[in-house]
């Protein structure tokens, strides 16, 4: 590891589609680190590589997804490449993962009590099995979930979608992980549960001190939890910073295009800001810069080359050659 | 915790207080209130279970008990199915024979059930040469008409009850096999599997406690269907004089012992066929009612 303090450190990570078609470069050369404790979020548009990043993590990329390169050092250990026994041991109980829709990641067959429980008796062979039912009653009691003991017997369309997503959390948490990955955990709930489940995380974090990867597409929940941003475009970080520093002092074209994309009350225009186009294709990238065809400060220049990512300000990064050009053009 | 996780009243709550559970349990009382003929047919089946087990407590006479004097009898109070070539009562046969058509049609079942599930789900869910190999060798069992493959076997292996089982038991396994196998695939990429692959769980863990379950509605369908074609391909094999041998009374055998007499005496014949007949529609009609209220896939109403 490059720094103590992180619990997770990507180096240029290449997360590739290898289809009849060509090499699909879903995540590129990404870096990333998550320190100790803390909040980060991954943002970006559908299709820019977040959930590759995530799958990449925990080793479950599918078929023909594969890690091409880079290195994913974890807690001192390298994930990739490692076997896929390991793997399995780690996951689950140091680093696990609650995913996008509660409605469809547990077992429609399978209680949701003897659900979490299997994810503890799995790494914990020699608790009994008694006593696995009473620490899951006790989580399902921490996550907000209302008689637990009730709860423990009721099959998933049994619950609600914010009551999976709960008991989702609670799978995910009752081995007590370092670092918890949450691939849009709220995008299927409405948004008062969004809230509690957003809340509820952050309160487990600071109870037990574990680190959180949120990966979303929504500024918002970046806004209401995060400590520092990624914001990726196109399978490559385009600009990462901390949350307030990102939010003031926006330096990448893209991110403010996400963020001048949120609906305001009390503005009223005739149309809601878009950032023009698509995500484009990642078979057929353009040659420089990848957001230069949606870019309303592109010039030959970021046609011809990409720019590195270049610091802003301290631990701000941002990928664009215009920038000090803007800033000088806004003053 | 804070305030902030209090709870707030959601349908679930509503749905459990109301007793809308809907398990396998209320399912099969739905299918018996809905359905009068899987309903009746259950308990036809149950029926035959119970005198094929009592045999010989109901049984008024043994199973191989002669009375040359009374040969070929037509009905009567004495003999309510008349008697056979050699004087034996025909409806304590029948009752002995039910044990045989039973046993017969269900164990081999049983055991078509287990390797059909074991190998669909190794050939769903490892892929690859493992899924090439064991559905190649299925493709071939299916290939062969069913009642050909048994008497092949039958004829290598010699007849007796044990080589009937083998033989009933690899015809049936590969259409178990290959329905597993289509669940497999399809469930492998659920996002449960993959939730239960991130915590960690073990492949094995994951074909037989988190695919399976998901299976069993199709696996009862398919195992009430399975029954009765094996009842079947034991009357013919007996018929054909390869399955059970004389003097151990089976339906098929009767039925191909009263042939002889057909034209003298044509109610020998008719008890083992109507009891064949009765036994397979009440399957096949419960095997129908269960798949109406089991299978996810088919919408009742």
């Amino acid at each position: 590891m490059e720094n103590e303090n992180n619990i997770l450190e990507i180096r240029g990570l290449q997360s590739y589609f290898f289809t009849e078609k060509g090499v699909v470069p879903a995540v590129d050369g990404l870096n990333l680190d998550i320190p100790k404790g803390k909040i980060v979020g991954l943002v970006g548009e559908s299709g820019c590589g977040k959930s590759m990043t995530a799958r990449s993590i925990m080793g479950l990329l599918k078929y023909p997804g594969k890690i091409a390169g880079g290195s994913i050092l974890f807690d001192n250990r390298e994930l990739v490449g490692c076997r896929n026994r390991e793997l399995r041991k780690l996951c689950g109980d140091d680093l696990s993962m609650i995913f996008q829709e509660p409605m469809t990641s547990l077992n429609p067959v399978l209680k949701v009590g003897r659900q979490v429980r299997g994810a503890l008796l799995t790494h914990n062979r020699s608790l009994s099995k008694e006593e696995a039912k009473r620490q899951v009653i006790e989580m399902f009691d921490r996550v907000g979930i209302p008689a637990p003991e009730k709860r423990y017997d009721c099959y998933p369309h049994e619950l609600s979608g914010g009551m999976r997503q709960r008991v989702m959390i609670a799978m995910a948490m009752i081995c007590k992980p370092k670092l918890l990955i949450a691939d849009e955990p709220t995008t299927a709930l409405d948004v008062t549960i969004e809230a509690q489940i957003l809340r509820l995380m952050k309160a487990l974090q600071q109870e037990t001190g574990m680190s959180i990867l949120i990966i979303t597409h929504n500024m918002g929940v970046v806004a209401e939890i995060c400590d520092y941003v990624y914001v990726m475009y196109a399978g490559q970080i385009m600009e990462q910073a901390e949350t307030f520093e990102l939010f003031d002092h926006t330096a990448h074209p893209y991110t403010q295009g996400l963020l001048a994309s949120i609906p305001r009350i009390g503005a009223n225009p005739e149309r809601l800001h878009t950032i023009p186009g698509v995500v484009p294709n990642l078979l057929h990238l353009p040659q420089g810069c990848t957001f230069c065809n949606r870019c309303a400060y592109a010039t030959e220049a970021c046609r011809q080359s990409r720019s590195e990512l270049q610091s802003v300000n301290g631990s701000h990064l941002v990928r664009c050659f215009r920038r000090e050009q803007r800033e000088e053009d806004a003053v | 915790m804070d305030e902030n996780l209090t709870y707030l009243p959601d349908s679930s709550d509503l749905a459990s207080q109301l007793g809308e559970k809907d398990g396998i349990k209320e399912k099969l009382l739905r299918m018996c209130r809905q359905n009068k003929l899987a309903a009746a047919s259950a308990i036809i089946i149950f029926i035959i279970i119970l005198m094929a087990v009592l045999a010989p407590v109901i049984a008024p006479y043994g199973e191989s008990e002669q009375d040359l004097l009374n040969r070929l009898q037509g009905p009567s109070v004495a003999h309510w199915f008349g008697t056979d070539e050699l004087g034996r009562d025909v409806f304590t046969r029948i009752l002995y024979g039910a044990r045989v058509s039973l046993t017969i049609g269900i164990l081999p079942s049983i055991i078509a059930l287990v390797v059909g599930v074991t190998l669909g789900l190794l050939a769903g869910y490892m892929g690859g040469w493992v899924d090439y190999l064991i559905m190649r060798v299925a493709d071939v069992m299916l290939s062969i008409p069913s009642l050909l493959l048994a008497m092949v076997v039958m004829y290598t292996l010699g007849s007796s009850t044990m080589t009937l089982f083998i033989a009933l038991s690899m015809v049936n396994w590969a259409s178990v096999a290959r329905v597993v196998r289509s669940h497999t695939l399809s469930l492998k990429e659920s996002e449960y599997v993959e939730a239960a692959r991130s915590i960690g769980v073990s492949k094995w863990s994951i074909m037989f406690r988190h695919i399976m379950p998901n299976c069993i509605p199709s696996l009862i369908v398919l195992f009430t269907l399975n029954i009765p074609s094996a009842i079947l391909s034991e009357s013919s094999l007996s018929f054909l004089g390869i399955g059970v041998q004389p003097p151990q009374a089976s339906w098929g055998l009767m039925v191909n012992q009263a042939k002889e007499f057909l034209f003298t005496t044509p109610w020998l014949c008719l008890a083992p066929c109507l009891s064949i007949m009765v036994v397979v529609l009440a399957f096949n009609f419960l095997g129908d009612g269960l798949r109406d209220v089991l299978d996810p896939y088919m919408k009742t109403q």
